[in-house]
């Protein structure tokens, strides 16, 4: 039997992994698959979570964050395409439309 | 033999994720996270989870980064594959990584509520059929606001990537 903290420290080591792909990636393509790798290293923490303590919860959320990220990425990729027409840009420190 | 299927999984999914973010090229990064995401749904098997591991191959897999792919083909990456990280110095980002992911292994290893991983009870299937008893009973309300979400987001990326009327 696999002991619980084997998930987590999966987990922390995915997130860190991921969180790193986004602070310092300069592509926004890769930015955005950092992000799904962020959330899919919290959907492994509450799916351990839900099976050692034998509860149906932690799976129940999963389902919720996956269709969540459907919708994020979504309308992320959509806005890309927009940036990539009217900026023709990809890199996320030439993007500052938005700072003062 | 658990364990070391574990194992197994869990070190190709951190060999892809590392991948994915050193890569140089977009479409490596794509096709990287998507091995890792298989890996993540082989652990969800491991799990006894595998209406999650099949939604996540379905979703992700099938779906997600299919999308990425189309827009990766789209949009010209070859201005971009040049430089991987932002310029400066990235050593300040580095370090509270480094400290993030130190304190939470930390906490997680100190902790003993952690620790203690006494097999639950093997249960004796229809686990799918609770899970949606769960889902379509208790959990009814969140479901239809996620699928209003989800179709708010359609609309929402339509609108976003459509041509602008002359």
């Amino acid at each position: 039997m696999v002991p619980l903290w084997w998930y987590i420290v999966l987990g922390v080591v995915l997130f860190v992994i991921g969180a790193a792909g986004v602070l310092l990636r300069r592509n926004i393509l890769v930015v955005l698959m950092s992000l799904e790798l962020l959330l899919n290293s919290v959907n492994i923490n509450f799916i351990a979570f839900g099976h050692y303590h034998d509860d149906f919860r932690g799976q129940i959320f999963a389902i919720f964050v996956i269709a969540i990220t459907a919708a994020e990425v979504a309308v992320a990729l959509g806005i890309v395409v927009a940036l990539a027409r009217n900026k023709s840009t990809l890199k996320v420190d030439e993007v500052t439309m938005m700072k003062g | 033999m658990d364990q070391g299927f574990f194992l197994l999984f869990a070190a190709a999914s951190v060999v892809a994720a590392l991948t994915l973010v050193l890569a140089r090229n977009p479409v490596h990064s794509a096709l990287a996270l998507m091995a890792c995401f298989l890996q993540v749904s082989a652990i969800f098997v491991l799990l006894e989870a595998p209406l999650l591991a099949v939604i996540q191959i379905f979703v992700y897999v099938g779906a997600i980064m299919v999308l990425f792919l189309f827009v990766i083909m789209m949009i010209d990456v070859r201005e971009a594959v040049s430089q991987r990280f932002l310029p400066g110095s990235n050593l300040p980002v580095l370090v509270l990584l480094g400290l993030l992911g130190i304190e939470m292994l930390v906490l997680v290893l100190r902790s003993d509520r952690f620790s203690v991983a006494e097999p639950v009870a093997m249960r004796t299937g229809g686990e799918v059929r609770q899970l949606s008893k769960t889902l379509f009973t208790d959990y009814l309300l969140p479901f239809e606001v996620a699928s209003v979400i989800l179709l708010a987001a359609l609309v929402g990326a339509i609108m976003l990537a459509r041509k602008e009327p002359q």
